[in-house]
């Protein structure tokens, strides 16, 4: 069946692990639990491919778990808390995981984020028309926007009229 | 009567965890992260809960995907720590409450949340870690505990308003159980964090303050967050911040803000933290002696009366 559309297919960069995915890829989180026993791990480190076939995946995602190409695994219905015991199998950190999945080395994506971590910057819409803080994290922007423009800052005058609604709702 | 005092946030990291397993709470990227639990822990010792609940996540140690409970009460007389794959963690054996837990559960479950009464179940590090910041490490938890485990790892998890409702019906089931108990209730998880996809390591300081600032004064508001709002501002897992609003619910609407903390990073996460306590029957908030104005006397009797009623 083709995924149907869903407005958190917007967020760039993002695998939501929803109801569609989870039935696509129950073998897959099925395998990676599996993998929460030793003998499981070492049956199969002994033979992959042969493991493998006890969990019914397609050969998609076969090919994407011995690849170990993570965010194929997650668009195909893997769940990266899952996913993640196929990493400590193989011996990773999470760090080495994070940096295959953002395409980044190890030592890059540690200095990321303690350099604070990726901005949500340029990071929110694929389609662009949600490139500024929407809800709770408004406020304080508008302000300081509502400050510098008076007026002009489209921000600004929404999070005052939901303000005005809400007492309004009260009383 | 048992009534909840006092509420607790924080954020259960698995490498908070495991910096404690493997002694490196001194090294400088840790100790950061610890320093700012000290007063956590001093409030904890001084406060002496009779009973916690603990309102956190299973990441695939519990639950698996063959069953996919939304709320998971934890009725059983104790929960040993899960293995995550590197055996269990060496933190005690969890105490639970089993009598006012599945009085808990009969309450809420006729107040129309139909929860999961689970009398076995292990419990992993977003339970283990938050018990660690608050509690330390002692060779046994001080007082019994009540798993809450929610499900935010598959899509969708409970809204924010059925989190923050669910509290509420959690502090009228607590406020009807018979015995005296000091209850603390903790939601953990969050804040800002992506931890899968090309978009791993998204943190959104200026989110993660806005939810604590209106967590203490206006929760209301954050209980109207649509799950695409989170997923897009604070990534895919900051989703696990609803978990916090059933603290909140089970809160007085005004609460005292005793303490926050915030730090990034650890590990992928933005650590958050934060208490915020009942005001006592009758006592006054500190800092703020000055006698309410008639008008909002007679609203707040109102809306006790409106609460008892209803």
């Amino acid at each position: 069946m083709a995924r149907g559309e869903h407005d958190y297919d917007d967020i760039p960069g993002t695998f939501v692990f929803d109801q569609q995915r989870s039935r696509q890829g129950y073998g897959i989180n099925m395998f990676c639990m599996s993998l929460m026993q030793d003998e499981n791990r070492k049956a199969f480190k002994a033979d992959e491919a042969e493991y493998l076939k006890k969990f019914n995946l397609t050969p998609e995602q076969t090919e994407a778990v011995l690849t170990r190409d993570y965010n194929r695994m997650l668009e195909l219905g893997g769940n990266i808390y899952f996913t993640a015991k196929l990493g400590a199998t193989d011996g990773h950190s999470f760090r080495h995981l994070a940096a295959v999945m953002t395409g980044s080395t190890q030592d890059d994506y540690a200095s990321m984020m303690l350099g604070g971590g990726r901005s949500v910057e340029g990071n929110r819409s694929k389609s662009g028309r949600f490139d500024k803080p929407a809800g709770v994290a408004a406020k304080s922007r508008a302000k300081t926007a509502g400050a510098r423009k008076a007026g002009k800052a489209k921000a600004g005058s929404k999070p005052k009229t939901r303000a005005k609604t809400s007492k309004k709702s009260k009383k | 009567m048992a009534r909840i005092i006092a509420g607790v946030a924080s954020s259960h990291v698995p490498a908070i965890g495991a910096a404690i397993d493997n002694k490196q709470t001194e090294e400088p990227y840790w100790k950061r992260v610890f320093s700012g639990f000290e007063t956590s822990k001093e409030w904890m010792r001084q406060t002496k809960p009779d009973v916690c609940i603990v309102v956190y996540n299973d990441h695939a140690s519990a639950f698996s995907v063959e069953i996919v409970p939304t709320f998971a009460l934890g009725c059983a007389a104790e929960f040993p720590p899960a293995d995550e794959g590197w055996g269990p963690r060496p933190v005690p054996v969890v105490k639970g409450h089993p009598e006012l837990a599945s009085h808990i559960a009969q309450s809420v479950i006729l107040d129309e949340f139909d929860i999961t009464v689970v009398n076995k179940m292990t419990v992993d590090h977003g339970l283990t870690v938050p018990m660690n910041l608050l509690f330390g490490s002692p060779a046994a938890w001080p007082c019994p505990v009540i798993p809450l485990a929610v499900n935010v790892v598959l899509y969708p998890p409970p809204t924010g308003h059925r989190c923050f409702m669910l509290g509420r019906a959690i502090r009228k089931a607590v406020e009807s159980y018979p015995d005296d108990l000091r209850v603390v209730i903790f939601g953990t998880g969050g804040m800002s964090h992506q931890i899968s996809g090309p978009r791993a390591g998204l943190i959104n300081s200026k989110f993660d303050k806005a939810f604590l600032d209106n967590l203490t004064k206006d929760p209301q508001k954050l209980a109207r967050i649509p799950h695409l709002e989170y997923m897009r501002e604070a990534g895919a897992e900051g989703i696990e911040m609803v978990m916090w609003l059933i603290m909140r619910g089970a809160l007085d609407d005004k609460v005292d803000e005793v303490y926050r903390f915030y730090t990034v990073p650890a590990s992928n996460t933005a650590v958050g933290h934060i208490i915020l306590e009942n005001r006592a029957k009758g006592a006054k908030p500190a800092g703020k002696r000055k006698a309410a104005p008639a008008k909002l006397k007679r609203a707040a009797a109102r809306a006790k009366v409106e609460r008892v009623h209803s």
